[in-house]
């Protein structure tokens, strides 16, 4: 609680005893009326004066000039006849509460939600003589080795010196599993060293680090506001003043209809009740309160999750997605070639794997790269000469005297070896040693684990179509996609392609049903800004994927599609629950008002009760673990 | 130019009214207030001062909610 909360609620209290303890006294005429003035001035002053400065600056229709014309309405009709004050001091005493309630609320969810995103480093640790200096972050300069110890957070984006260790990655992906660390290693900030001391050279300044890009990105993500916020402001401008106007013609119509066309008596002081009880249902906090915080709480519970929303206009997007496309390379495929077969061969397979590393050791090709990484142990170059690189065929090479021919079966043909075909998807390297053909090496991308599980997840959500966009040749997408689960697959397609189809996809479905496009981020910028909304996965560290898309998945697990979905489903279903709820209650407390039916308590539960209510229920969208 | 400043507001509707009360002020291109981060988000016109239009969009806050405050 604040300062001014506090006060508040000391004066809600002291009103409230008042109130209570008036009951008792038996006073009656002028004395009762200045008794009972005593509560509602302690509890309303300030209402009145916001009133008085609402009309001296032509701002007549907002809620506290409502409150003051409804209450000080109560205790005129209050002075003319029954001498009940309390309807008027229950009225201000329980909007009061309710403001109490909402300020209380929205505060704790602010602080709930940025604990939630508690990954702002305090200090870096620099090493001077030996000691270890605390400084502020912003202070250290591109290529300053800091030190970071078990139980603090990396600061800064950087490289391991050295040092080995575990970091907690979860407040950045929601992973609970430690990832390990070791020199050499790329180590990005927000992470949570567990283990060993590291020793850190920064490449980046501490604002353009990944910890200050993603708290940028998550405060300002409620700035982008949604339709349903957009809505709900329109109808707020609308609503409040449409009751005024009903209000006073409540007041003044039956009574004049009853007494000039039906001759009956006006009954004045009846209607002027109903129209002060329509005041009261008038203000429109609920809706205009529980709407962005819906909104707010969404986003914090899936930045929680390693979800980063950038706007609450995403979200919305989202829930309506229907149609899902992604990238293969990278986000359903591990986009890191290995070997994953050597058939037909005449040596071992170690013997076929150091020949075939040896030859293709001069080569930047990521194919070389996983030849190396498969064979596993240090390349001594020297064994290497009369490198020879055949472009689109391959490699021919003199290892420790040996002649080694590595390449497809074009190289084979020109070398006239005789090559078996192999019947696995992949990059084929036949091998020929001295002359005579030595076996193929099957080199594949690897699908993710959880890729399966991930279409089906999104089946299961209500997804009706995911398609498959790739460069890769027909038959390696079309095993993919059959392995996966997935609807469509278009391949061999240049990135200028993948726009197009997008773009034809866009064309091709209906209006209300959304279409995502989920990609690496690495050259899928186009696609992800072209798309209905653009997700970018496994975008620890890369500014460009951040930049790009509308929503980010912290790391590059393929279900946490199908959740982000899910996240944005519960929150868009809060945010029409408290819509229809809220407008639908006051509605029907509107009639009954008019009706004489429901009385000024009824009114103020309308609209105190419905607005706590509406409060609580938006704060649920901030649970998201169990989705 | 983009400038965020702090904010405080005690309830959304006021936030609305003064988030109308910023963008009708003259220089000022756009304007976003965020409740639940009590941001303020202005874009300005070019070739505006900053400092001189925040008072402007100060005092039309102030006028459509007395209660309110910027952090300028």
């Amino acid at each position: 609680m604040n300062k001014k909360q506090k006060k508040m609620l000391t004066r809600i209290v002291v009103a409230a005893v008042l109130l209570v303890a008036l009951h008792f006294v038996p006073a009656s005429g002028i004395v009762r009326f200045v008794l009972y003035m005593i509560p509602y001035l302690i509890i309303g002053y300030d209402i009145l004066i916001k009133a008085g400065k609402g009309v001296r600056n032509r701002q007549a229709f907002d809620e506290n000039f409502l409150m003051a014309v409804a209450t000080v309405g109560a205790i005129a009709l209050g002075l003319t006849g029954s001498g009940d004050y309390t309807e008027a001091i229950g009225v201000m005493l329980f909007y009061q509460i309710g403001e109490w309630f909402q300020s209380y609320a929205v505060g704790k969810s602010r602080r709930n939600i940025s604990e939630l995103m508690d990954i702002r480093p305090d200090y870096a640790n620099i090493e001077q003589d030996g000691t270890l200096t605390q400084v502020d972050p912003d202070e250290v300069e591109v290529g300053t080795v800091i030190v970071v110890q078990p139980g603090e957070k990396v600061p800064i984006d950087g490289v391991i010196v050295s040092g080995a260790s575990s970091l907690n990655t979860s407040a950045l992906t929601g992973e609970s599993l430690p990832r390990d660390a070791a020199p050499g290693d790329e180590i990005i900030s927000g992470c949570i060293n567990l283990t060993g001391v590291l020793k850190i050279r920064t490449t980046k300044e501490f604002g353009e680090s990944t910890v200050s890009k993603i708290l940028d990105l998550v405060e300002n993500a409620s700035s982008r506001k949604s339709r349903s916020e957009a809505f709900i402001s329109k109808f707020a401008k609308i609503y409040t003043p449409a009751v005024c106007y009903s209000a006073l013609a409540l007041a003044v119509l039956p009574p004049l209809v009853r007494m000039l066309g039906l001759g009956l008596a006006a009954e004045w002081g009846v209607w002027i009740y109903r129209a002060l009880t329509f005041l009261v249902i008038s203000c429109p906090c609920a809706l205009v309160i529980s709407i962005p915080l819906s909104f707010f709480a969404g986003i914090g519970g899936a930045s929680n999750a390693g979800v980063l929303v950038k706007g609450s206009n995403y979200l919305e997007i989202l829930s309506q997605a229907k149609y899902v496309v992604f990238d293969k390379t990278g986000t359903l495929t591990q986009g890191v070639f290995e070997v994953s077969g050597i058939h037909h061969n005449a040596l071992e397979d170690e013997k076929l794997l150091e020949y075939a590393a040896l030859a293709e050791s001069a080569s930047s090709h990521p194919i070389s790269k996983s030849l190396q990484r498969a064979y596993g142990k240090e390349l001594d170059r020297s064994r290497v000469t009369d490198i020879q690189e055949i472009s689109g065929n391959g490699v021919i090479a003199t290892v420790d005297g040996i002649q080694v021919a590595a390449g497809n079966d074009k190289l084979m043909k020109r070398l006239n070896i005789d090559c078996i075909p192999c019947h696995h998807v992949g990059t084929i390297i036949h091998m020929a040693i001295d002359g005579k053909y030595a076996g193929h090496i099957l080199i594949s991308d690897v699908v993710k684990p959880h890729a399966k599980q991930a279409i089906a997840a999104l089946k299961q959500a209500g997804i009706q179509k995911t398609v498959m966009l790739t460069g890769d040749i027909d038959r390696v997408a079309e095993q993919v996609a059959g392995e996966l689960g997935i609807d469509t697959v278009y391949s061999e397609l240049l990135p200028a392609d993948k726009v197009e189809k997008v773009e034809a996809l866009l064309r091709e479905k209906p209006e209300k049903a959304k279409l995502a496009f989920v990609g690496d981020g690495i050259n899928d910028a186009p696609v992800l800004s072209r798309a209905d909304i653009g997700i970018a996965m496994g975008a620890m560290g890369s500014d460009a994927a951040i930049e790009a898309a509308d929503i980010v998945l912290m790391d590059d697990d393929p279900l946490k599609i199908a959740k982000a979905i899910k996240i944005s489903r519960k929150c868009l279903r809060i945010v029409y629950e408290n819509i229809i709820f809220a407008i639908g209650i006051k509605l029907i407390c509107l009639i009954l008002g008019a009706l004489g039916i429901a009385n000024m308590w009824l009114a103020i539960f309308a609209d105190v009760g419905v607005m706590i209510l509406a409060v609580l229920n938006a704060i649920r969208a901030l649970f998201v673990k169990n989705l | 130019m983009k400038k965020t400043y702090k904010i405080d507001v005690d309830c959304a509707n006021c936030a609305n009214k003064m988030e109308d009360a910023a963008k009708n002020t003259p220089g000022v291109k756009s304007a976003t207030v965020n409740f639940m981060t009590l941001k303020m988000i202005v874009e300005f016109e070019d070739g505006q001062d900053p400092k001189a239009v925040m008072q402007a969009v100060l005092k039309n806050c102030k006028k459509v909610e007395d209660d309110c405050e910027i952090f300028l």
